[in-house]
């Protein structure tokens, strides 16, 4: 009898496992097989194989929708400001943990307080247009180095904690100075954590939406979301080749997942991770 | 002092394991009094403040308060007034904006009504089905678990941007994949105008939040079972504890902590939802789905910048009120890998 329970429960189980996975598969497996599909066949979307394969909506899709250069726009924004936040937030992260009293322990909690307080886009307008910074590259480089500031210093406090003290004493031993200790010491030991804040922030800010929507209306600038975006507006009744920008867009993303899931898997789990 | 230097060189191990933590400790004070006494100087860098010093903060700190903070403090004060894109002068107002918000049956309301709603309704959805999936995920019965979290996991990488779009052509009420699969197998009637009838719309929204962002919950929950010694279970089976009570009884407490993290994330992030609503329904039909943030890039268009601002502003000053917990249930959580 409890044998027979137990298969029954392993069966519903494993059932209900392979929907829940279906689920969430479907919708991208139906955008990849109509992204090859001609523009009459992908009206009504199916999970039927296309008649005749349409390689060609992707090169339509690449000079269309300004893929090439906003892809390198999204790299460019990405790389840099992730670059900018690591190298900010380990040294403060850094200084913060060692001495954590006084002001350090103020700096601490008023940016970790960034973590859940809304930015506020209108008044944000005005300051960057008094620094000069709207519709810039740089602009938008610092503004994403500043937005996610908070999480990565909050993971990354919590990791140097882990770091033993012992260590920075030899260090200045042998004569260390702090920005030696620092630099020589300490970054290399940090590497685990700079690559799962590389990792997760990169994602963060390719995904990102908001911030060019505001600040960049130069269609030049625009990075793979709002090309993407702008591509859907324009070319709405030719599913086929929105499908094919939109499984463009996922690539690189997908790929970064594949390749650091376990920065990512263990940085969401460490942390949180909103983006 | 000559024995612990001893010690630390390797000399034979005349006291054995058992007291290694007071061998430990006598290499360290040992090695502190050499620091401190044996060498000048060296004393005065170890001095905390001049080994760590403040400006190392300066980068993250000057980036942040100039891009994240001062926006904020500024966005209170034009609350106050009508700054807008028509006319360079913008002149105090007082209480005006907020009265506009408060008083009587405006959009606005309903804007923060949906935001409330939002926020309540995918937190709960997120957390159970998170939660259900994470307690099946786990179970040895399950074949290719590792398979399936990474594809329940995967729609967290993508951006909600892109989501939405996803979604926009699968919801299509003629060409969308859901009906058209409805249809297929003889359930016309279930087939709906998914984004554009007024009463599904914002259960549809919700739902396909609720797709992106469960894997991320489970993911969490997962960390925090495997965490959860199964000397604990082991016993209750011994005792005869069923399932149900070995779940209420052992492993809600213990997750108990994870879920008020994960809960509190969530909620922080329903509140500033922007993303997933701009691209799936851009606040329509109406404004059956507008939410505070697309209230405030709508307003931002318009060039009603002081509207804009005090509807930020209400929601900044919200979760200010909010801000202790979030700190602390942050602060509080049990999960590390």
């Amino acid at each position: 009898m409890g044998n027979i329970k137990r298969k029954i429960f392993s069966i519903i189980g494993n059932v209900i496992a392979i929907i829940t996975s279906l689920v969430v598969m479907i919708p991208l497996i139906v955008l990849l097989i109509n992204s090859f599909k001609s523009s009459g066949e992908a009206n009504s979307m199916s999970l039927k194989l296309p008649e005749k394969w349409m390689f060609e909506n992707y090169l339509v899709v690449i000079e269309q929708g300004k893929l090439v250069s906003s892809f390198f726009n999204g790299l460019l924004y990405a790389t840099c400001s992730v670059l900018i936040l690591i190298l900010v937030v380990s040294a403060a992260a850094f200084v913060i943990s060692r001495n954590f009293k006084g002001i350090n322990k103020f700096v601490y909690y008023f940016i970790i307080a960034g973590i859940a307080m809304p930015i506020n886009n209108v008044a944000l307008m005005k300051v960057m247009q008094a620094l000069h910074l709207v519709n810039t590259r740089y602009g938008i480089v610092l503004l994403y180095a500043a937005i996610n500031i908070p999480l990565s210093l909050f993971l990354c406090y919590g990791f140097i904690g882990t770091i033993p003290r012992e260590i920075d004493e030899a260090a200045v031993i042998d004569g260390c100075t702090p920005f030696k200790l620092f630099t020589r010491i300490i970054a290399p030991l940090l590497k685990p954590i700079i690559s799962t804040l590389f990792v997760l922030n990169f994602m963060a800010v390719w995904n990102d939406f908001t911030m060019p929507l505001y600040y960049l209306n130069n269609s030049r600038k625009w990075p793979m979301t709002l090309a993407v975006y702008n591509f859907f507006g324009a070319f709405e009744n030719s599913w086929n080749l929105v499908s094919a920008d939109i499984i463009l867009t996922l690539l690189p993303v997908l790929i970064i997942f594949i390749l650091g899931q376990k920065y990512i898997v263990g940085g969401v789990s460490a942390g949180a991770v909103k983006g | 002092m000559i024995l612990a230097v001893m010690y630390y060189f390797g000399l034979p191990n005349v006291l054995g394991t058992r007291v290694s933590r007071a061998k430990r400790y006598l290499v360290r004070t040992a090695w502190r009094t050499i620091i401190t006494i044996d060498r000048k100087g060296v004393r005065q860098n170890m001095d905390r403040k001049k080994l760590y010093p403040w400006y190392f903060t300066g980068g993250a700190l000057i980036i942040f308060f100039l891009l994240c903070f001062l926006p904020g403090m500024i966005g209170i004060f034009y609350s106050f007034t009508d700054w807008n894109n028509f006319t360079s002068e913008v002149n105090f107002v007082g209480l005006k904006n907020y009265k506009e918000i408060f008083e009587g049956n405006s959009e606005y309301i309903k804007y923060i009504m949906n935001t409330i709603v939002f926020t309540i309704v995918t937190t709960i959805m997120k957390t159970v089905v998170g939660l259900a999936l994470a307690l099946l995920l786990t179970q040895k019965f399950v074949k290719f678990k590792t398979f399936h979290r990474m594809v329940i996991f995967s729609p967290q990488v993508m951006s909600y941007l892109v989501v939405g779009l996803v979604f926009k052509s699968m919801l299509h009420p003629t060409t969308g994949f859901l009906n058209n699969f409805l249809r297929s197998i003889g359930l016309d009637w279930l087939a709906k105008n998914w984004l554009t009838d007024l009463k599904l719309v914002f259960p549809s929204v919700m739902t396909v939040d609720t797709w992106k962002g469960m894997g991320y919950i489970m993911v969490v929950i997962i960390a925090g079972l495997l965490s959860i010694s199964p000397d604990y279970y082991e016993a209750a089976s011994i005792d005869g504890a069923s399932f149900w009570q070995k779940f209420r009884c052992i492993t809600l407490p213990l997750l108990r902590p994870i879920v008020i993290n994960v809960t509190v994330l969530n909620v922080t992030y329903g509140l500033r939802v922007f993303d997933m609503i701009y691209s799936l329904t851009n606040g329509g039909p109406g404004n059956a789905t507008g939410v505070i943030n697309t209230a405030v890039y709508k307003e931002f268009s318009k060039g009603d910048f002081a509207m804009g601002t005090t509807l930020s502003s209400i929601l900044f000053l919200f979760v200010l009120c909010l801000l202790y917990f979030i700190i602390k249930s942050m602060e509080n959580k049990e999960v590390d890998m």
